[in-house]
């Protein structure tokens, strides 16, 4: 598109051991948009995830961010640019309420002591700054929470630090109908505030509700990254599934490739 | 930090003063729930519909001391005396000291089977100094923290770093350092205490204006602190209690404050011509602590990783707290309360014996901990809890005493006073964990 991308990977290759996982992809993130990453079980979307939060390190290619070569050693360099994960099971405790949750592990403190007021305070206005309605007070537990409230805890944790991209691994999974039209909301919105947003889901619904581009993964390869209004449901399943659809895809089956 | 966004929070819902944001703070949730419980009746609906819900807190131990009193005090009528009240006072020091200590490895999820046995090595240490070296009697007792501190740091380091669960590690020490505790005294002796102001931690008394003092500062601050609090909330809009609940509370530490101040102060020696009154120096030490336990685990960073790591250690670690150092941590505190609490029991005891710590001395504290409402599986708990379940325990131990009851009966009170704690516990989890408490 236009803007240029926020965070970028050029031909990354990722192998464990003689399995090779990732085939020289390439990947991008535009601030504003949000980027659908779909892919069948196995098609290295996890792994494509954890080699961005910086989990995983990666055998070559570049990882960029606002067009420089970033050196990426551990998912602290990539917290430090403003890039959040939100797991899929989310890591909440049940025990502490939704203020504590959110500023976890970097709480703001008045010398010693904590300091409630400004985390109360900053909390309800990232709460509110992301029009979240469906929580009754940022004092509840978060045991008490739906499914759907915790996954909006979970992504308003990962805004709160002021980041540029937020990457989300199948945040409706577990959802029900109106609870995933509440985080998809979400997801929407987060874009619309010039935030990168990466989405991993299953949900071809959702990934044509929210997404501005899709990126498909095919055992490991990049198969197609283009804008979703030039696609349609059955060519990204195509794209999914076989790798290729018409035009698009890869020319060549690697299945029946040498690796 | 409130921003022109957070202004007029309940009368205006329409958002209609800020277009250009989207949304403001006022068109959202979050603007009303400031003042969630706005009256006392609505902050008593919803505790008890907490307690329905699992929420049990120290419930179990209130009901429990009222009934122990009850009966004690229809059972033998020297329960309700002066002299053992302040028996009771003195006799719960130890308890509440030692499960204070414990509920900070509770809150981790584990368990210190140990502590017991490592405040007795620890006073047995103390008393060793003072008697055989003749050292100052705070030396001594440095010593003796050091040692719980040792102590608390290698269960820590076996637990965290070896991964042996803790209740095999401290199953072994408890073992081991009984053996210590027999090697350091001699077989079948004890060293005694001697020294005055070590003795005198339980057996002299506060002198009475000062214990009036000490009472009053503490019940000002007390409401000092608690309007502070409330006048902060609410002029930040934070969440806050009602103001009648605030006012409850500190008249209820107020009325027992001064209330057990004010029954220490009474004469209550039997002889005529060496009047006893104060309050037992056992007490503010207690006290002490316990403002300070309760200030790290409620004010600090520290206790609110405890707390996180005891909730979810997963996502404890990937919010970047360091578990292995929070769990060393929590045994180095446990292991020292204990040792003060070894060192407060051998005061009042006069003497360490080659038993001390051993028996049902954990147990005891295990049970306090958690009638006082600190669960078992992690994440729940304050130092208050201790104090309670504490005295709870302090109770049966005291009454049983007086009805001169055979040895069997106490092995049987306490075994099953701990079953029906451990029960509670995990029945209220389960309704917890039912009702999305």
């Amino acid at each position: 598109m236009s803007t240029a991308p926020l965070l970028q990977l050029r031909s990354v290759n990722k192998s464990f051991g003689n399995v090779r996982v990732l085939h020289d992809v390439d990947f991008s993130v535009y601030p504003g948009q949000v980027t659908a990453l779909v892919g069948d079980n196995g098609a290295g979307k996890s792994t494509l995830v954890k080699v961005i939060a910086g989990i995983y390190g990666r055998d070559d290619g570049d990882y960029l961010f606002e067009g420089k070569p970033v050196e990426v050693t551990g998912p602290r360099d990539v917290a430090a640019m403003g890039v959040e994960v939100v797991y899929q099971d989310l890591a909440l405790c049940d025990n502490l309420d939704i203020v504590q949750n959110m500023f976890l592990g970097r709480e703001s403190r008045k010398g010693v002591v904590l300091d409630e007021t400004s985390m109360e305070s900053r909390a309800r206005e990232t709460l509110a700054s992301l029009s979240v309605r469906t929580v009754k007070s940022v004092r509840q537990s978060v045991a008490s929470l739906s499914g759907g409230q915790r996954q909006t805890v979970a992504i308003a944790k990962a805004v709160l630090w002021n980041s540029r991209i937020v990457l989300l691994d199948e945040p409706t999974a577990a959802l029900g109908v109106a609870q995933t039209r509440q985080v998809l909301d979400l997801v929407r919105r987060l874009a619309d505030r010039g935030l990168g947003v990466v989405l991993i889901s299953h949900n071809m619904v959702d990934v044509f509700e929210v997404a501005d581009r899709i990126t498909a993964l095919y055992l490991g390869r990049v198969a197609a990254d283009v804008p979703t209004s030039e696609l349609n449901h059955s060519q990204v399943v195509e794209l999914i599934t076989a790798g290729r659809s018409g035009s698009l895809g890869i020319a060549e089956n690697p299945a029946t490739a040498t690796v | 930090m409130s921003t022109s966004t957070t202004g007029t929070p309940s009368t205006d819902k329409g958002g209609k003063d800020s277009p250009a944001k989207g949304a403001s703070l006022a068109d959202t949730d979050f603007a009303h729930d400031s003042t969630q419980a706005s009256t006392l009746m609505e902050s008593l609906r919803g505790y008890v519909a907490r307690v329905r819900g699992g929420d049990m807190g120290s419930l179990p131990a209130i009901l429990g001391l009222a009934v122990l009193m009850v009966v004690f005090g229809l059972a033998s009528d020297q329960f309700f005396s002066l002299l053992n009240m302040a028996n009771l006072v003195v006799q719960a020091g130890p308890i509440c000291l030692l499960a204070m200590g414990l509920v900070f490895v509770l809150l981790l999820g584990q368990i210190d089977l140990s502590a017991g046995v490592a405040g007795g090595l620890s006073a047995a240490m103390t008393a060793l100094a003072i008697a055989d070296r003749g050292l100052p009697w705070f030396v001594a007792v440095l010593a003796g923290l050091l040692v719980g501190a040792v102590i608390g740091l290698l269960i820590g380091l076996l637990v965290a770093n070896l991964g042996i669960p803790s209740f095999v590690v401290t199953l072994a020490f408890f073992l081991g350092l009984q053996g210590v505790i027999l090697f350091a005294i001699g077989q079948g002796g004890s060293v005694g205490v001697e020294d005055p102001v070590l003795r005198g931690l339980t057996i002299s008394n506060v002198p009475v204006p000062l214990g009036w003092a000490a009472a009053v500062v503490l019940v000002v601050a007390f409401a000092a602190g608690s309007f502070l609090r409330y006048r902060t909330q609410v002029a930040n809009k934070l969440q806050h209690h009602p103001l009648s609940l605030v006012i409850l509370r500190v008249v209820v530490v107020a009325v027992i404050v001064l209330g057990i101040t004010g029954l220490l102060s009474i004469n209550r020696s039997l002889n005529p011509f060496f009047p006893i009154a104060g309050i037992p120096y056992v007490l503010p030490l207690v006290v002490v602590l316990l403002l300070v336990c309760t200030f790290v685990l409620d004010r600090t960073t520290f206790g609110r990783h405890l707390y996180a790591v005891g909730g979810n250690a997963e996502a404890a670690r990937r919010a970047g707290i360091n578990v292995a150092r929070m769990q060393v941590a929590a045994f180095i505190i446990c292991s020292t309360l204990a040792a003060v609490s070894g060192i407060v029991q051998s005061s009042y005891t006069g003497g360490v014996s080659t038993a001390a710590g051993g028996g049902n001395t954990l147990l005891y504290a295990v049970g306090a901990a958690v009638i006082g409402g600190t669960s078992l599986f992690g994440g729940r708990g304050r130092a208050l809890d201790a104090i309670l379940g504490g005295t709870v325990i302090a109770t049966i131990a005291n009454g049983l005493g007086l009805l001169n009851q055979s040895a069997y009966i106490n092995f049987l009170v306490t075994g099953i006073v701990l079953l029906v704690a451990a029960g509670v516990d995990a029945v209220s989890r389960r309704r917890r964990s039912a009702s999305g408490l």
